[in-house]
């Protein structure tokens, strides 16, 4: 079984790296990019029997930062 | 004073920081590897140092903090024993859950490495005693991640509780409230950007530094 968590910070934390990825699309001629967030995305090879709710624990105790950030998970 | 400096893969600057403990406080601190599970025994003081710990691998401090000696550090500052992060020892702080909040990417995005100005905010902790509150003084920062962010929320209670020690006297990372250092609620554990021992003597430039080492030996024995 596979794990792909999406770490995303939460809405109405400054992502400054996100603003200079829009400012450097906007240098190459790309217009229409209103904002630009950055986040992780995290692939986990699991062993059979690992539960869904294993994975929201390794999410909760290191993969994601609940301060400033947002977690997603689908197992495939 | 009984100190113990631990030192994480990618730690650079636990040397610079014994070397302050030690001209200091009189007595070399124990250098501890971050993978011991106990720390030496009758400690007043633990000091986690810069540096790139893990490579900032995941989040700054993220990997240091899930290391075997951190369960010690977090069971050491329960107890009411000091300890000091400075700088990426302040991410690692925060990483812990022994402070509040989250240190960012810098606003500009620049890595930023120069002496900042500093307001002394809180001079009644074992960190601060030796500086006057209101005092300005000068330390240098070295840092990419130092934007201190937390929710509104928890800083109306950092400042409330006078809990932000420093502040930056000038615009230094885009940190919430211009907060360069705070402590925990018991005032036990201090985490801040700016490196006091990089400026311990005056033939390396200055010495406000110094003070902070002052204090502490002072209120620690």
């Amino acid at each position: 079984m596979k794990a792909r968590v999406t770490v995303t910070l939460k809405t109405g934390v400054l992502d400054p790296q996100g603003r200079a990825i829009q400012h450097a699309l906007e240098g190459l001629g790309f217009g229409g990019v209103e904002g630009v967030r950055q986040g992780k995305l995290i692939e986990l090879d699991l062993a059979d029997g690992t539960t869904a709710a294993d994975v929201e624990a390794m999410c909760k105790a290191l993969l994601a930062n609940p301060v400033i950030e947002n977690y997603r998970v689908e197992l495939a | 004073m009984k100190s113990a400096v631990v030192v994480f893969p990618g730690s650079n600057c636990d040397r610079d920081l014994a070397v302050a403990l030690r001209d200091i406080t009189g007595s070399a601190p124990a250098m501890v590897w971050h993978r011991e599970t106990e720390l030496p025994p009758g400690l007043d003081l633990i000091a986690l140092p810069g540096g790139f710990s893990y490579g900032d691998y995941l989040r700054s401090g993220a990997m240091s903090a899930r290391s075997p000696v951190m369960r010690a550090v977090v069971a050491a500052a329960s107890e009411g024993r000091a300890v000091l992060g400075v700088c990426n020892g302040f991410q690692v702080l925060t990483e812990a859950g022994l402070l509040p909040g989250a240190l960012m990417r810098n606003a500009g995005l620049d890595f930023v490495c120069r002496d900042v100005a500093l307001t002394v905010e809180n001079s009644q902790t074992a960190f601060s005693a030796r500086y006057d509150a209101g005092e300005t003084i000068r330390i240098p920062v070295a840092h990419h991640d130092g934007n201190y962010t937390a929710d509104e929320a928890t800083l109306d209670r950092l400042e409330g509780e006078g809990r932000v020690v420093f502040r930056y006297a000038e615009a230094v990372n885009g940190s919430a409230r211009n907060i360069a250092g705070i402590v925990n609620d018991a005032g036990n554990v201090l985490g801040l950007m700016p490196h006091p021992e990089r400026l311990i003597d005056d033939a390396l430039g200055g010495s406000d530094g110094r003070r902070m080492f002052e204090g502490l030996a002072a209120a620690l024995g």
